[in-house]
């Protein structure tokens, strides 16, 4: 071996600076961003249903398309039910699969905590959530009148991100508790019942009344409210953003809880 | 005097009723190159696992360059190895090295490294796609891409070929050439031989023999002599034969006796000079398992 590793002459020093936390989590940021782009059908997968649904269900209702209302009310449901899909399948899925990887016991004996790769794995989440929008939006702009001001595209990138906090927990919750095979069948149950009651396939005010209610008290229901409003200017109603603060905590705690439980189980 | 690079005192795990480590103490001084010999199952695996800050103990203290391995500033110049099932398959062999080099203040170049552990052509190919030994050369690689002064190896070469082995040892030996200290484990005796200077013997959770290599490889280096006897009587007095660590009878009504001894040449001619009757004489070299439990018995019988 060509270097000598001097180091071995200090051994008592154990203060040894490690890398910064910052920049081992844009490591595993870039390296996760990687991992899942050689899987294109993953990425392609994961763009295609929000469009797909567009030009299916939206497109073809002259109706719906031809209102710029209506129809930027409905790319905003789509958007958030890319969003809520991205974090289930890539934060619930993909934590369960890493966990049952041996590489991910390795991972932790490198010197760095736990932290650059939680921010690593929302970031590369992020950017995939992000990516989803673009085929969606892109339809919308071009075959329906659905329109956007610069300000009201800003405050919806923001309104994403917030909404899309809850989902991470259960997220990262649902992975830190299951096995990949469990993960998958749990988001698929979660997934589409609480985006169909939460009114991201058909407008919430088709809905009977009771479904309207019990909507209501959804996350799915709240985050599509909050982002509609961002996008049209169309109020959401008053509980919105307590009910989704309250799933909100409730996920987090889970998340945590799920968290600790692995921790506690796999590396006590 | 220097500081030790690991010191295990007094360590203790158990998972669930099984003690995987009873009472544990070690210490490896910097620049050692210390063999864990054990059967599987008999806690080396676990000792690792303390030492690298993935488990904690249940009782004793665990330090690793006099920090507590669980911190991950105490794991700066620490070298270990995932196992080889386990590397990210999309990755491509460069940016699996360059990924965990990152990790350290002063990695080696990712083009030597791979160079010395001849994957230089498989730089661009997908680590799913390596063949079983080029993943365990990748795996041994990464515990070095950090520059250690530690390294940390769990059977570092099961699963590959003569060549293979024979170009990890010699990776190996250059690195403690150059100063690194280096733990690994190993059910083989041979390759223990081939590399350790110290040998660690461990089984069900206890330090068996901990020593030179030769003293150690003479203590369990045995033989294992079958014979039957005539008279039964006899099976006793085999006991106070040369070398003889340890006496069984096979039973059968036929007197058949098994002996474990370091010295079954000695042993023979001490039979024949002693006009011993016996017959269907039998010598073969004792397993590393039956040599293990030699010791063991050995031990409890001190």
């Amino acid at each position: 071996m060509s270097t000598a590793p001097t180091m071995s002459t200090a051994p008592t020093m154990n203060t040894a600076p490690t890398m910064g936390t910052l920049s081992l989590a844009v490591l595993h940021a870039r390296y996760q961003v990687l991992e899942t782009i050689r899987i294109p059908i993953a990425v392609i997968g994961n763009m295609l249903f929000p469009a797909l649904a567009m030009l299916f269900f939206v497109v073809p209702q002259s109706v719906v398309a031809r209102d710029p209302v209506t129809a930027t009310a409905d790319t905003g449901q789509l958007a958030m039910f890319a969003v809520m899909s991205t974090c289930l399948f890539s934060f619930g899925l993909g934590a369960a699969e890493d966990r049952a990887l041996p590489f991910e016991p390795y991972l932790r004996t490198l010197p760095a905590g736990p932290v650059p790769q939680m921010i690593g794995r929302m970031f590369s989440g992020a950017v995939f959530a992000l990516l989803g929008l673009i085929p969606l939006v892109l339809i919308a702009w071009l075959f329906t009148a659905a329109t956007v001001t610069p300000r009201q595209t800003l405050l919806s990138l923001l309104v994403i991100v917030g909404v899309a906090l809850p989902f991470l927990g259960l997220g990262l919750g649902i992975g830190y508790s299951m096995s990949p095979k469990a993960a998958i069948a749990v988001v698929q149950v979660v997934l589409f019942p609480m985006a169909f009651a939460g009114g991201l396939f058909m407008p919430p005010e088709i809905f009977p009344r009771w479904l309207d209610v019990f909507s209501k008290t959804l996350p799915s229901r709240a985050g599509r409210d909050l982002l509609v409003q961002a996008l049209t200017g169309l109020h959401a109603s008053a509980t919105a953003i307590p009910v989704l603060l309250g799933w909100g905590i409730l996920f987090a705690v889970f998340a945590v809880w799920a968290y600790r439980r692995d921790e506690g189980r796999r590396f006590r | 005097m220097t500081a030790p690079v690991i010191e295990v005192s007094h360590v203790t795990r158990r998972f669930g009723a099984v003690v995987a480590l009873d009472d544990v103490s070690l210490a490896v001084q910097p620049g050692e190159l210390v063999g864990m010999l054990g059967p599987n199952g008999a806690g080396k695996t676990t000792l690792l696992s303390l030492v690298n800050g993935l488990r904690k103990p249940d009782a004793g203290t665990i330090r690793l360059f006099g920090g507590d391995p669980r911190t991950p500033a105490s794991r700066v110049r620490l070298g270990s190895t995932p196992q080889e099932t386990g590397l990210p398959p999309t990755l491509k062999v460069a940016e699996v090295v360059d990924f965990v080099g990152r990790h350290y203040p002063n990695p080696r170049p990712t083009g030597d490294l791979l160079e010395q552990f001849g994957l230089s052509e498989m730089a661009r190919r997908q680590a799913g796609g390596l063949s079983g030994g080029e993943k365990r050369r990748l795996a041994v690689a990464l515990a070095l891409v950090g520059n250690p002064a530690l390294v940390l190896l769990d059977e570092p070469t099961t699963g590959l070929d003569v060549d293979g082995r024979h170009m990890l040892w010699a990776a190996l030996r250059d690195y403690h050439a150059s100063g690194g200290t280096i733990v690994l484990t190993s059910h083989y005796l041979e390759e223990v031989q081939a590399l350790a200077e110290r040998v660690v013997v461990i089984d069900h959770g206890h330090v068996l023999a901990d020593d030179a290599l030769d003293v150690v490889i003479g203590r369990v280096a045995v033989r294992r002599v079958a014979l039957t006897l005539p008279d039964a009587a006899d099976l006793v007095a085999l006991r106070g034969l040369p070398g003889v660590v340890d006496v069984s009878e096979v039973g059968n009504g036929v007197n058949r006796a098994e002996l474990l001894t370091a010295d079954a040449d000695a042993l023979v001619r001490e039979l024949v000079r002693t006009d011993t009757a016996f017959s269907d004489l039998e010598v073969r070299s004792a397993s590393l398992e039956e040599a293990f439990l030699a010791l063991t018995r050995k031990e409890v019988a001190a």
